[in-house]
């Protein structure tokens, strides 16, 4: 590994880490949300969150630029807050990442909360808990399976980026060059021996994470059925 | 029954491919919008249709020795022809010189590119798209001027890498890039005027960049792709190829 690809390694794991703690706050609620209400705006936001699966990462990084750029939207607002713009910065992979894997958080913390029993939180309830208290002492430690995969696929899914990346990072060292488009570089340069070199260690990582995500997650599953 | 009928399909097959043919050619995306106008063209001549691909020239080599079904490219260099001539995937006697294409630093905002390019030492701005050298000629032309400014080092922290020359343009029309170095053909599209402001880089700053086509080994047999070879030499079509800004 040269000091340029591990360059790469770090800064991919620095994007999917920053992108999974976002997310795991942002998408707490929103799958909270969607998992109670019976508001006639569900399926819609539900589409929202589901559309980065559906939709070209290259649409997403296409639309991203032009939103970024200086006659976009928020490209003025990000400009107006001093914040400069963000396309070929971290922060504006950080913005695509969140939007790009919203669906991988949120939708393993949806199905764990509207797997959870009513009366569990009807019994808090009678207990005198209050809201925040029924959340935190009863929902969040029986969703703790679903927090586990929103934060494995949420963090692997993110390394595993590279459409939005490509449009919106500008390929630069230490800055924008993730793992993904580094391995890119170099299957279009031609240079197999460094391409084979970076995919077979994505492919087992890849394959560790899933691994162990089914390991950890077997007890969980083995317990519900006994029950 | 259902012989005769695939036979009698395949025949109508087999003689509309003889009267008008199909080629698959790879472009560098400097020279897409002039390849649109002149495949238009061509098809309207002789009646053989064109698949166009644009990209980067080196994801094409990377593609072709692969065994990309290419049938002709034309690439942003004359080094990618030769070496895959002699690497066996293209025909030697096929390559010529079809264009000659020239650097012009851009920017989407009026005014701000100088007639001397001097708005590179001011440092004025905060990304600099160039396409990826190690993909793309014309990025090496513009590392090769930068190089005879004496301005690498300088703009090095503002670069912005483009996977071809295509991605650098679009970087630059959208704004997220106040700069660019891209291909003439980019910013003079005849009738259409010129936006933004532009400076045309002096020729003497990097090495001439010849583009040169090439019949690949796939293409070998097809007339379709020897008739587009040769008509890309007629005199009108040189003609076409210059007003879209190449010497």
């Amino acid at each position: 590994m040269t000091p340029a690809e591990w360059s790469a390694v770090r800064l991919t794991a620095e994007l999917a880490a920053v992108t999974t703690l976002l997310l795991l706050c942002v998408g707490t609620p929103i799958a909270w949300w969607l998992a109670r209400t019976r508001s006639s705006f569900k399926p819609v936001l539900s589409a929202v969150v589901a559309l980065p699966i559906v939709l070209p990462p290259t649409v997403l990084g296409f639309y991203l630029l032009l939103l970024m750029g200086p006659q976009g939207p928020v490209g003025h607002l990000t400009t107006a807050l001093g914040l400069g713009r963000l396309p070929f910065t971290f922060g504006g992979l950080v913005v695509a990442s969140v939007l790009y894997s919203m669906p991988f958080v949120v939708q393993p913390l949806q199905q764990a909360f509207e797997a959870i029993d009513e009366r569990m939180l009807e019994a808090a309830a009678t207990l005198r808990a209050g809201r925040w208290d029924r959340f935190a002492s009863v929902a969040l430690p029986l969703a703790r399976p679903g927090f586990l995969t929103a934060t494995v696929l949420g963090f692997a899914h993110t390394v595993g980026e590279f459409g939005v990346v490509l449009m919106i990072g500008g390929n630069i060292p230490d800055k924008t060059r993730v793992l993904s488009v580094a391995i890119y570089d170099h299957v279009e340069a031609h240079e197999l021996a460094d391409a084979h070199r970076l995919a077979a260690g994505m492919v087992l990582f890849a394959l560790m994470v899933l691994v162990s995500l089914y390991l950890l997650n077997r007890p969980a599953r083995e317990r519900e059925l006994a029950a | 029954m259902f012989v005769r009928l695939f036979q009698a399909i395949a025949f109508a097959l087999a003689t509309s491919a003889a009267a008008a043919g199909e080629v698959q050619v790879a472009v560098a995306a400097n020279f897409a919008a002039p390849m649109t106008r002149i495949a238009e063209d061509f098809t309207a001549a002789t009646g053989h249709t064109v698949k166009l691909s644009a990209g980067s020239t080196g994801k094409f080599y990377s593609q072709i020795v692969s065994g990309a079904p290419f049938e002709v490219l034309l690439a942003a260099d004359d080094e990618t022809p030769t070496r895959l001539v002699k690497e066996g995937h293209a025909v030697a006697s096929s390559q010529f010189t079809y264009a000659v294409g020239r650097l012009a630093l851009w920017s989407a905002t009026p005014g701000l590119v100088d007639n001397k390019g001097a708005v590179l030492a001011s440092g004025k701005f905060k990304h600099l798209a160039i396409a990826n050298p190690k993909l793309a000629p014309y990025g090496v032309a513009a590392y090769e001027a930068l190089k005879s400014l004496g301005l690498e080092g300088a703009v090095a922290p503002k670069v912005v890498l483009g996977e071809s020359i295509a991605q650098t343009y679009q970087f630059v029309a959208t704004g997220n890039a106040e700069l660019g170095f891209v291909a003439v053909s980019q910013v003079t599209v005849p009738g259409k005027p010129a936006t933004g402001s532009w400076w045309l880089v002096p020729p003497h700053l990097y090495t001439p960049i010849r583009q040169d086509a090439v019949l690949l080994k796939a293409g070998e047999n097809n007339p379709a792709s020897q008739a587009l070879l040769l008509y890309l030499k007629r005199p009108q079509v040189r003609q076409l190829i210059a007003s879209f800004g190449y010497s």
